[in-house]
């Protein structure tokens, strides 16, 4: 028995110091900025400069337009096929696996080739190529990040409905005179409060930082940014990384604290 | 009689269906499309004919030397972060570690594995590059790691990034898989005379089998599909298929974009056959672990 705690705990502390020695080795750096004294003068700079702002305020309205329109697909149909159509859940899990078989650089690699001239239908224009303006770009980058977060948005909705009696809530509330809407929005979405929150925590962190699809996209995002931040800046990168990670951190934490006792699906984002 | 009147009810024909238009319209326009589209012109030229020149393309250097890195840094990283993650997992259901330790460990794993891309690789270059801080304290202990040839923005160095965010989602998957090893199980097999050696040999570890195969498949096409840690890290300078098809949309190599388009659908067609033997695994492991 002892011999088994020996090797947990030479396990663990190996698991540990891999977690840690690289945000400490970066925490130390981000305080060097002034020689010789310890100081929080790069987070200063970082923060001074007008882009970091713009980007990260840019990600953060990205991100959540990415929140509302993800739980505007995902929540009505995750109920509609846990209430009326089973026999399509298959069909729609295996969408929602989609994203794991496209990686972001495939993707984006598509849409633009898809979108990035009028799309037609047997030669009738449907819409216009989305690429040339920023405001439709940005909805292109909205829709990838709705596809990027697909699989863990839908486990999360739909583990939260089948830790409920859907069928029975909904017919009680019919049976009172409830519409759809009311159905919805007063009974469904109180019930999921939790299993909606760590989806849109979880979405919120793929979603502030990604690089890959905005890079390509061309767009003002704070992944982009701190890419090319590292490339003429030492310190300032490594302060804004420990922010990243303190925001990942609190993301993290809020799901832990809202889902906690409930049955947790894997919390992960795409890479 | 003379007809027979058929005495099954008529099927109605549902409408129920409609509920679900708006999702799989995102999918067909956002993902079907987009991905049907690279596929049909890996098999076209730049006139729009029908070639295979793209496919018999991939063959060409420097393409299958890059798919080839791709795939053993993803297998490299995939085998040793599943076999870490799932011994943190083990020692953490060993029962032998402080209780506050439990919930802390998921947190933990949780945001380790979403800890991905630029923030990532500039951690990796503080604390294993040239002048970080790991670097630094093991040449103050006598042991000059460049001196010995190791390098970041190499394969090892690539892999011990990827490994950061490897682990902690295996052990995050781990964690309730051996969690649903039912107590019978092992009371039978204490009961049978069986030492906790032989009962991890012999009944947990093939049980957990299918579910750790399953989760390193996992592991593989998360690191196959990366892109961003690998570019902000490397900046390019270590040949991946997802960098290649990066520089490809930009324009900067080999002037065929339809070969690009090849690239992509090969690596889509790696992601599948990985997910689908995911996909297998689970449901074996699901038969027991429920």
């Amino acid at each position: 028995m002892r011999k088994v705690a020996w090797v947990a705990w030479i396990i663990y502390i190996f698991g540990i110091l891999y977690f840690v020695l690289p945000l400490f080795g970066t925490f130390i750096f981000s305080l060097q900025k002034s020689r010789g004294v310890l100081s929080l003068s790069a987070y200063q700079s970082a923060f001074a400069d007008p882009k970091f702002l713009e980007t990260f305020l840019f990600s953060n309205v990205m991100a959540v337009c990415t929140i509302i329109v993800s739980l505007l697909l995902v929540v009505p149909t995750a109920y509609w096929v846990q209430l009326r159509v089973p026999s399509w859940r298959p069909a729609v899990e295996f969408v929602t696996l989609l994203p794991f078989v496209i990686p972001a650089i495939v993707l984006v690699f598509g849409l633009i080739k898809t979108f990035g001239r009028p799309v037609t239908i047997f030669g009738v224009p449907v819409f216009p190529a989305l690429t040339t303006s920023a405001l439709s770009t940005d909805f292109l980058l909205v829709m990838a990040y709705v596809v990027l977060s697909l699989p863990y948005m839908y486990r999360a909705v739909d583990n939260g409905l089948r830790a409920m009696d859907v069928r029975v809530l909904t017919e009680a509330a019919q049976s009172l005179g409830a519409g759809w809407g009311t159905i919805l929005w007063r009974i469904i979405i109180p019930n999921l409060r939790s299993a909606l929150l760590s989806g849109a925590l979880l979405t919120f962190a793929i979603v502030v930082g990604e690089l890959t699809i905005a890079t390509f996209l061309a767009r003002p995002a704070f992944g982009p940014y701190l890419a090319l931040l590292g490339n003429h800046k030492a310190y300032e990168p490594a302060a804004l990384t420990i922010i990243s990670f303190a925001l990942t951190w609190l993301a993290m934490g809020l799901i832990d604290l809202v889902t906690r006792g409930s049955k947790r699906g894997p919390l992960t984002g795409a890479h | 009689m003379a007809t027979t009147i058929s005495t099954a009810p008529r099927r109605h024909f549902s409408w129920v269906w409609l509920g679900l238009t708006p999702f799989f319209l995102f999918a067909i326009l956002f993902i079907l499309l987009p991905s049907t589209s690279l596929f049909i012109d890996s098999f076209r030229d730049g006139q729009g004919n029908f070639t295979l020149a793209n496919i018999t393309g991939l063959t060409q250097s420097p393409i299958p030397e890059s798919y080839w890195l791709s795939i053993r840094i993803s297998a490299v990283t995939a085998i040793f972060g599943g076999i870490l993650g799932f011994l943190l997992a083990y020692s953490r259901a060993s029962g032998n570690l402080p209780r506050w330790l439990y919930p802390v460990t998921l947190t933990f794993a949780a945001v380790a594995s979403n800890f991905a891309g630029v923030t990532l690789a500039f951690a990796f270059v503080n604390t294993l590059g040239r002048t970080g801080f790991v670097t630094a304290v093991l040449k103050g202990l006598g042991l000059d790691i460049y001196g010995f040839g190791f390098n970041l923005y190499s394969f090892l160095g690539l892999s011990l990034t990827y490994m950061y965010f490897q682990f902690p989602l295996m052990l995050l998957i781990m964690v309730p898989a051996i969690e649903g090893l039912k107590k019978e199980w092992r009371e039978a097999a204490e009961n049978l005379g069986a030492s906790t050696f032989q009962y991890w040999l012999r009944v947990g570890f093939p049980l957990l089998l299918p579910s750790i195969l399953a989760t390193m498949l996992l592991l593989f096409g998360n690191a196959f599909g990366a892109y961003a840690t690998a570019f902000a890290l490397t900046g390019g300078r270590l040949n991946l298929i997802t960098i290649q098809i990066g520089a490809q949309m930009r324009g900067d190599v080999l002037h065929n974009v339809n070969l690009g388009y090849a690239m992509a659908l090969g690596m889509v067609l790696i992601m599948a056959v990985s997910l689908v033997g995911y996909t297998y695994l689970q449901r074996i492991s699901e038969r027991w672990l429920r």
